[in-house]
């Protein structure tokens, strides 16, 4: 089983677009792993069913018993994120502000800070209208265990696609190249990068080769939007030879895309014609590489 | 006035609407502008100008003292980021998963954990044509971006006089790295475009700036693709729409060469007047 992970450093290039082409491209030999945890948006092509939901406990949350309290105050003062203050007349933990270190609780001298496990998500393995199936994810609001939630996804996805002897294990990653990144690309056989022909797509595909080399992961590049500006296009073209990264065929600028989204397709189903050839043309050339 | 820019979903032009505001602005008020995405900052591509300063951000992490480590075994147990590993007679401190809470340097009974700088990334100052333009970048290779978000805002707030306007241009999604940029603004701008993947990721954006009990309104991007159901969704939950800007493929060009839209654009022009204007009676 070969694990493929899709990334683009730059949000909005077409990543979540062309990882369900694939998918559906793959037919049924294949699990697909969502892990952009704070903006799933898969599931709204794939019409995840028979969902089996699990709750995500990942790091602690502080709290104040103010029966105990006696107002020394020495946690507000310890605390290095001014998660707590007693601005309400009570030593209080604000909840966005806390980072779960526990510091707080081993320094109370009356024992009456208490940390409470957080559920700050949930993963879902689910059958799809694609024959293949999808692990998903949630996160709360604000939270920071991002990276934990994908190491998660990424495990259940992996043993998914063992069990049912499956060839692809495909990961939708996040943009950027902070920590649910690097859980993404953690383990990984291939990385495909999809940029767009802009300067800001450069300038993020840099960066996020610059970490996937830290992996030593071996890359493919794909440039969407490639004849908006045909400058920058060379540009990537030079860049991706002087790296030896594969450059797989480019995608033009096409309405395709956002229609497929708003009907909730792939580009596939919206425009076969047009797309058939262009995907079974980069898994050709992906295909030979792993 | 601190104004935060954000969206769920990446690339629904954040950095555009940013950039072209504060451009604008400028010419009327004194303005800041702050890439707070950075892990993947662009406000740079569109905004140059002279270098006024350049600022080394770092953070504390444990430096392990072998020759004062009694081997106690307890900062393995304190840390709950399992930063530190006792591994045979060492300590080894594992700095991408420290959250620089001080809890085991402080409470190392043998003092053998003094916290060292360990380098975040770079917070760039530059001026250009009036408009003051801050920077930051993470270092590639390092997890945590929260922390070098929290610091640039206290540069601003320590290096940087008051303006009148401060544009937050913030990462995408919802988590940690978004908040910690949002979290300080009296107003956020969440732009997305009409979308089901714009729509969904709104939707969860609305209830984290909701939770964080921050005044926002939205504007739409590429208005014309898709369909209009993020418009009844607006309505349906009372959220002030700024703007719109049209679906132009003549923007994407503009966007991809780096230019300043609304000097190109008029529909763009007339959505910042807008935004501005709103913006102008908030205050």
């Amino acid at each position: 089983m070969k694990e493929i992970v899709i990334i683009s450093g730059k949000g909005g290039t077409g990543k979540t677009s062309f990882c369900a082409a694939l998918a559906q491209h793959l037919q049924d030999d294949l699990v697909v792993a969502d892990c952009d945890v704070d903006a799933a948006d898969l599931h709204l092509i794939f019409e995840p069913h028979n969902s089996l939901a699990t709750d995500f406990y990942s790091g602690v949350l502080a709290h104040i018993d103010p029966l105990r309290c006696i107002d020394c105050g020495i946690c507000a003062e310890k605390c290095r994120f001014d998660a707590i203050s007693n601005a309400s007349g009570q030593y209080t933990v604000d909840a966005v502000d806390c980072e779960g270190c526990g510091y707080c609780y081993h320094l109370c001298p009356e024992n009456a800070i208490s940390l409470k496990e957080q559920m700050v998500g949930q993963y879902m393995s689910s059958e799809t209208r694609f024959e293949c199936t999808l692990v998903h994810a949630r996160l709360g609001i604000g939270a920071d265990n991002s990276g934990k939630l994908v190491a998660k996804v990424k495990a259940i996805a992996k043993d998914t696609a063992k069990d049912q002897g499956k060839s692809y294990l495909i990961v939708d990653g996040s943009p950027g190249i902070g920590c649910p990144v690097i859980a993404s690309l953690s383990g990984a056989d291939y990385v495909i990068m999809v940029t767009e022909a802009s300067q800001s797509g450069v300038s993020d595909l840099r960066r996020i080769w610059e970490l996937v080399k830290m992996f030593q992961i071996p890359g493919a590049l794909i440039i969407n939007k490639a004849d908006i500006n045909p400058t920058v296009t060379k540009q990537l073209h030079s860049f991706a030879k002087k790296e030896k990264i594969l450059l797989l065929p480019e995608i033009s600028y096409s309405d395709d895309f956002p229609k497929a989204i708003s009907m909730g397709q792939s580009i596939l189903e919206t425009n076969p014609a047009r797309w058939q050839p262009v995907i079974s043309e980069i898994w050709k050339a992906i295909k030979e590489r792993i | 006035m601190r104004l935060a820019i954000a969206s769920g979903k990446g690339g629904t032009g954040k950095t555009t609407l940013a950039v072209n505001l504060a451009i604008k602005a400028k010419e009327k008020q004194s303005c800041l502008l702050v890439d707070l995405d950075v892990e993947e900052p662009n406000g740079g591509i569109f905004v140059q100008g002279d270098l006024v300063a350049e600022h080394e951000a770092r953070r504390a992490i444990p430096d392990w003292d072998a020759a004062a480590c009694t081997l106690c075994g307890k900062c393995p147990s304190w840390c709950l980021y399992n930063a530190l590993i006792k591994l045979g007679d060492t300590i080894l401190v594992m700095p991408n998963l420290c959250h620089s809470c001080y809890a085991c340097s402080e409470m190392c009974p043998a003092s053998a954990l003094a916290m060292k700088p360990d380098s975040l990334g770079t917070i760039t100052h530059r001026r250009f044509e009036g408009l003051d333009f801050v920077e930051s970048r993470l270092e590639i290779g390092l997890e945590q971006a929260s922390p070098l978000i929290s610091q640039s805002l206290a540069y601003i707030d320590e290096h940087l006089e008051k303006h009148d306007l401060q544009i937050l241009d913030s990462p995408p999604g919802t988590a940690c790295a978004m908040v910690s940029a949002v979290k300080q603004a009296d107003f956020v701008i969440l732009i997305s475009e009409p979308t089901p993947f714009g729509l969904h990721d709104l939707k969860l954006a609305v209830q984290t700036v909701r939770e964080l009990g921050i005044p926002f309104g939205a504007v739409i991007n590429r208005d014309g693709i898709g369909n209009d159901e993020i418009y009844g969704y607006l309505k349906e939950e009372k959220i002030p729409l700024l703007a719109k800007i049209p679906h132009q493929r003549r923007i994407a060009e503009l966007y991809s060469q780096g230019a300043m839209l609304y000097k190109e654009i008029a529909e763009i022009d007339e959505a910042l007047e807008d935004i501005l204007s709103y913006i102008g009676r908030l205050r």
